[in-house]
């Protein structure tokens, strides 16, 4: 079976600007695709070139197998969500989910059939007369998943669909998508700045910084073993520790003010610069005793802040320079200004070079 | 919300009151000063000639006469024909509506092109429509009484109504330019997305929108239009003037009498429509002129 959506070689530029280089995806029916990426990266004129609404510079773009580079957005066998809802503000609810049908000549009885059971679907039935200015927040928001679940298309668009709502709706509707791309086995591009949503939701990742793809891979994947210290640090809430040390006869140090380095062993078999910038996720430095293995570190930290968070506390301490952070259990003993013992995880440990931020192993 | 239940004024603020009831004083002057006049002419046209020669100016009719309208409207004459206002009334009708209409649609049209299908070049032609606003009326007197001349319009209601057309685009334009300007882009969007092509989305979407932004377009045409006189006394002929032109014609016949109630009653029947469209629709003139972002 053809993939449902192929990009070869997109290049965007606006004159001399270039938006988006070299982009290259490829998704299969069923994936859920998220774009990720701080604001200004490109994921969404990309979403734009894939509907058809922007015109790419170079590169090709096929749908379901099918070229599209040049095709008009009606012609593409696509749905889009847009972050404004984008609802038509004079017509009905049911003419807001219908008009895409009218357009396309679908006859009456086809468009009630479809508009009642989305309607069913979506819980909406009882707003199907109203006008889109009378909807709170949410509503809107379904209402436009419902005018794009009504075309069922082979590819739905989604453009920061969540970030008008507020935190609790966010993580209902959050929900809500995940149940609906389970249920209908559909594929998915999504746009997002959050990188919450986009490990919750995706089944593939892509991962982009100044119009340039810095990574393509499952949520555990970009998470485990982010390709660049620009991944590393973009997903995962608090980000990935950085922190610079030396590699020196197969051992790794870590500064410290005051205090002697701290020295790892090195994982056998891995060859590495002298300089490095050692990844760790908060979660790898854990309580002394809490994990076992040739890879576990212990050490004694300096605790700056103590940050409680309910079911963790964070512990910010510093270590070569920089402010590391630990997710410890809320039980944690640790007092801002008084030394702690932890112990540091390397299983999962990443290697980056500090000049290009490039993974090392 | 705070509850306000409990809330009494402690002491009643003397200076502020002074303050509004001065205020309210000067707003009541300026609304007199400003209705003196038409309570002139509506008075002055329903007195006898009699009345007026000896009574005052100020003072109201001792006895009410519609003689001067019915004279005004059908028997006033101007020049060598004495047909009253009526058949240059039924004139400007004919010129004013579709000139309204037609500059409206095209305005519409430009304004939804310009701000939604941002072409190359789009801010260049708004700018130039912009300009033609501002390009004082005598200056195209001339070369348009060439071009209508060419076109074999010159002295007919459809060559003045095609001055007009062309004169109103700029402003129909840049009203419905800066109407539509402030729609999100995601709803064009969105009807791309829905196979609505370039008309059906303008018909469909952003017409039904455009409501407020259609009324101030209507009441600016229609009164620039109407009340035109410069480009009726220029491109009209005998059969083909406007009643502005006709207006000034019956008042400066001077033939015997000057009949100030006839001229003041023709005066006010020539000015009756723009004031009916300004009761008619001024609310939506407001609004329009306000009119932001549309929620949705």
């Amino acid at each position: 079976m053809a993939p449902v959506l192929t990009i070869k070689n997109l290049r965007k530029a606006y004159g001399e600007t270039v938006i988006l280089h070299d982009v290259n995806i490829e998704i299969e029916e069923g994936d859920f695709l998220v774009l990720v990426g701080p604001s200004g990266c490109g994921k969404s004129t990309l979403l734009n070139c894939i509907a058809g609404l922007e015109p790419i510079t170079g590169g090709s773009v096929a749908i379901g197998g099918r070229e599209m580079t040049k095709a008009p957005p009606k012609d593409r066998d696509i749905a889009m969500v847009f972050q404004s809802y984008a609802l038509y503000p004079t017509m009905t609810v049911a003419k807001n989910i219908t008009f895409g049908m009218k357009v396309r000549g679908v006859d009456a009885a086809t468009q009630k059939r479809k508009l009642e059971e989305v309607a069913r679907q979506l819980q909406i039935s009882q707003l199907l007369d109203r006008k889109p200015g009378q909807l709170s927040g949410g509503q809107r928001q379904r209402v436009a998943m419902g005018r794009a679940l009504v075309r069922e298309p082979k590819l739905f668009l989604f453009d920061e669909p969540l970030s008008n709502l507020d935190a609790k709706l966010r993580v209902e509707m959050r929900t809500e998508i995940k149940r609906l791309h389970q249920d209908l086995g559909a594929s998915m591009v999504y746009v997002t700045h959050d990188q919450i949503e986009a490990m919750t939701l995706a089944t593939k990742i892509v991962v982009m910084k100044g119009g340039v793809i810095q990574q393509i891979g499952a949520p555990s994947e970009i998470y485990n073993r982010p390709a660049n210290m620009f991944v590393a640090d973009f997903m995962g809430s608090p980000a990935m520790n950085l922190i610079p040390a030396t590699v020196e006869g197969g051992r790794v140090a870590i500064s410290r003010e005051g205090d002697e380095p701290i020295l790892i062993d090195l994982p056998a078999g891995a060859s590495l610069p002298r300089d490095v910038v050692l990844g760790l996720r908060p979660e790898d430095i854990v309580e002394p005793g809490a994990r076992h293995g040739a890879h576990v570190v212990p050490a004694r930290c300096k605790v700056e802040v103590v940050e409680p968070a309910g079911a963790d506390t964070y512990v910010v301490s510093r270590l070569g320079g920089a402010a590391v952070t630990a997710r410890l259990s809320a039980e944690t003993q640790a007092r801002a200004g008084h030394p702690l013992d932890v112990a540091f995880d390397l299983g999962k440990a990443s290697f980056f070079e500090p000049q290009t931020g490039a993974r090392l192993n | 919300m705070s509850d306000l239940s409990g809330y009494t004024p402690e002491r009643t603020d003397w200076g502020r009151l002074a303050l509004r009831w001065g205020l309210f004083a000067i707003l009541g002057l300026f609304a007199l000063w400003y209705l003196a006049p038409l309570f002139v002419m509506l008075t002055t046209s329903v007195k006898t000639l009699e009345e007026i020669r000896t009574g005052s100016l100020i003072a109201l009719p001792r006895e009410i006469t519609f003689e001067p309208w019915a004279k005004a409207w059908s028997q006033a004459c101007s020049g060598i024909t004495c047909e009253g206002l009526r058949p240059y009334f039924f004139n400007s009708i004919l010129l004013a509506v579709p000139s309204v209409a037609i500059s409206t649609v095209i305005g519409a049209l430009n304004g939804y092109v310009i701000a939604q299908w941002r072409f190359r070049g789009a801010d260049t032609v708004f700018a130039l429509l912009l300009f033609g606003c501002f390009i004082p009326f005598q200056v195209v007197l001339l070369p348009m009484a060439k071009m209508l001349g060419l076109l074999g319009l010159a002295g007919t209601i459809p060559g003045l109504m095609l001055v007009h057309v062309v004169y109103g685009i700029g402003f129909t334009t840049l009203f419905f330019r800066n109407f539509y300007v402030t729609i999100p882009a995601d709803l064009l969007k969105a009807a791309k997305v829905d196979g609505a092509g370039f008309l059906r989305i303008f018909v469909s979407i952003f017409l039904p929108l455009s409501v407020p932004i259609v009324v101030v377009s209507i009441i600016w045409q229609f009164t620039q239009i109407w009340n035109d006189f410069l480009f009726g006394v220029s491109f009209s002929s005998a059969g083909s003037q406007p009643v502005t032109v006709a207006l000034n014609n019956i008042v400066n016949s001077t033939t015997g009498v000057k009949e100030y109630n006839v001229d003041m009653a023709a005066a006010i029947i020539a000015a009756l429509p723009t004031l009916l469209v300004y009761v008619v629709a001024g609310k939506y003139f407001i609004r329009g002129l306000t009119a932001g972002s549309v929620k949705g």
